[in-house]
């Protein structure tokens, strides 16, 4: 607020008739003293616009229409075919319907996965980091690298661990470990959904650890000495202590994950590329085939639409729920 | 926190099993880079039979990597000072001015990180060809088009970074610039710009990893000559026959200068998504 008033104190000074610096630029007088704030802006507006909002109302529009191949250089001449993108992809008794549906559960399931247990091991290994012994900063590091990885390379080397005959994975597991008596293939029918569960969440869980670990690292020592003095053991003091104070964090970490998990594209498409086995068939790339390999773009865009509104639901419903609880408890 | 001996001997097991989750598909990538090619063309051993250097050479002749390393490159560095430059700007007004349509402006700079990829991806596709039909400007397939689209994935998170990390430095330093003569932009860049380097360095970072390693869009709006490393090499893998130990040694090569960068640089990444957070 301090920073209005001495600007409005510096356009008093202007209009008093004193001579404007000469640094003022022209267009700036032009438009008036409460120009600048929306020259800033201007440019991230302008490309948020061009990338962003408009293509997102302009899909919205697509999905109105029946829209293939036919007409994709000359997208005004597509017919207006109404809600029936919409009837088909909700359609639970036709095929397109149904393994929509299916992708939809698929990926809830691998959601729910990995942002708990992102959750889980960052929080584990940032308490098990958070206190001062040799080699910590070792070990943060280490943990910190998958997460700064380009994806592709995590999933292609993914891709050649889980290679069924030469890969380190079953070496692991049938040679060394001798877990299982044969070589089970991975990149296959149900298990190609552990693999990019077990993919993601070596990816994921670092981003966890870093955020939770700083938040960690902030909360006052002399609580938890204060806490021990009255008496309260290890377990009540994580309880008490520290759960509540990560809180904030934990709601960041929890909705970005979500987002990042739910709208996936990458971990089933490097691995599998346009024809994914269908315990691995998560939403985004069910609707990248859909429009760019079976070319039809209205449909893709109706799911598109479809996929968008249940995320605004969740996470209006998720900040609104948070909001109450941190209400309760301040 | 006074620490039992027991508490001790836990974390050493629980730091155990975290450094091997992670340990063992580096480890995997690291030793099949410097192995000969028939040790990955068979069963998987955990000591190459003998150490060789090769596949750092040879992978530069079996795909066009120089082609696709400067492609990345080229795409990855113009979207990351494009982005950055716009962000300060943005990240500016919204720190230190009150005005109409900030705050829809920050709502919608905020809402548009959730919103599917595959949701844009279409219609921008479908921009792209049209502005080619119409004006005869070539987006898509080219890197402009690439660079336009990515400047604006990090350009959310960029700005909210840099408002946490505006907010917390205090005004007065501008404005001593400003009493002496200096316009706000002026301020901006003279006195605001270098005190928060370690913050927008940051930024830049977080921006070049996102494009560094994005796929989606890479996969529909690139055409060969402007294909970038993520598409290039993930096009490799999916082939028949592949030379593992080829595609292990490109996959470090690719990802040194951002895991580097990401490392030397997470502490600052880490105070201004935790600033931007608290005070959002």
């Amino acid at each position: 607020m301090s920073t209005t008033r001495s600007r409005k104190d510096a356009e008093a000074r202007d209009e008093g008739g004193s001579p404007p610096p000469r640094r003022r630029r022209g267009l700036r007088r032009r438009l008036g003293p409460h120009a600048l704030p929306y020259l800033l802006v201007i440019p991230a507006v302008i490309f948020e616009l061009l990338v962003h909002v408009i293509p997102m109302i302009f899909g919205v529009v697509i999905s109105f229409l029946a829209l293939t191949s036919l007409y994709i250089r000359n997208w005004a001449q597509a017919p207006f075919s109404g809600f029936n993108n919409f009837k088909i992809g909700l359609d639970i008794g036709g095929p397109i319907g149904s393994s929509l549906l299916h992708s939809f559960l698929i990926t809830s399931a691998y959601t729910v996965l990995i942002v708990v247990g992102s959750w889980l091991l960052g929080l584990t290994a940032a308490i098990l980091v958070n206190s001062e012994f040799r080699g910590r900063g070792w070990f943060r590091t280490l943990f910190l690298i998958p997460y700064a990885l380009p994806i592709y390379v995590t999933v292609i080397a993914w891709q050649f661990m889980l290679q069924q005959q030469d890969g380190s994975v079953n070496t692991l597991l049938v040679k060394n470990l001798h877990l299982v008596d044969s070589p089970p293939f991975w990149l296959l029918g149900g298990n190609a959904f552990w693999s990019i569960v077990m993919t993601a969440l070596w990816r994921t869980w670092p981003f966890a650890f870093l955020l939770l670990l700083a938040a960690l690292q902030n909360i006052p020592p002399d609580l938890y000495e204060v806490a021990s003095v009255d008496g309260a053991s290890i377990w009540r003091q994580f309880r008490s202590i520290t759960l509540p104070l990560l809180r904030p964090v934990s709601a960041v970490v929890v909705l970005v994950t979500f987002l990042w998990t739910f709208n996936d594209f990458n971990t089933p498409y490097i691995l599998f590329g346009q024809s994914p086995p269908a315990s691995a068939d998560l939403l985004s790339l069910h609707i990248y085939v859909n429009s760019f390999v079976n070319l039809n773009f209205g449909l893709g865009a109706a799911m598109s639409t479809l996929l968008l509104l249940f995320l605004l639901i969740v996470s209006v419903v998720y900040i609104r729920l948070l909001r109450v609880g941190s209400e309760e408890n301040a | 926190m006074r620490e039992s001996k027991i508490y001790g001997v836990l974390r050493v097991i629980g730091l155990l099993f975290f450094a091997l989750i992670t340990l063992f598909p580096l480890y995997t990538i690291v030793i099949s880079s410097i192995k000969p090619l028939q040790d990955v063309q068979s069963t998987f051993r955990w000591i190459p039979s003998r150490v060789t250097f090769e596949p750092y050479i040879q992978i530069w002749s079996t795909v066009p990597l120089a082609r696709y390393f400067l492609n990345s490159v080229i795409v990855c560095v113009s979207a990351t000072v494009i982005s950055v430059m716009i962000a300060i700007l943005g990240a500016y007004a919204i720190s230190r001015f009150r005005f109409r349509g900030r705050n829809p402006f920050r709502l919608v700079v905020l809402s548009t990180q959730m919103f599917p990829g595959i949701l844009f991806l279409l219609p921008l596709f479908i921009i792209f060809v049209n502005i080619d039909q119409t004006f005869g400007v070539q987006l898509y397939g080219s890197r402009i088009g690439l660079i336009i689209t990515y400047l604006t994935f990090a350009l959310p998170l960029s700005i909210w970074m840099l408002v946490g990390y505006f907010n917390s430095i205090p005004r007065e330093l501008e404005e001593a610039a400003m009493v002496d003569g200096t316009t706000a932009v002026g301020a901006l860049f003279r006195v605001l710009v270098p005190i928060s380097m370690p913050g927008i360095v940051a930024v830049a970072i977080f921006s070049f990893m996102t494009a560094w390693g994005e796929v989606l869009f890479a996969s529909a709006l690139t055409t060969e000559a402007t294909r970038t490393l993520a598409i290039g090499l993930r096009n490799y893998a999916s082939q028949s026959n592949v030379y593992w130990n080829q595609l292990m040694a490109a996959s470090i090569v690719v990802s040194i200068p951002v895991v580097a960068g990401f490392l030397a640089l997470q502490k600052y990444l880490v105070q201004g998504l935790t600033a931007g957070g608290v005070k959002g």
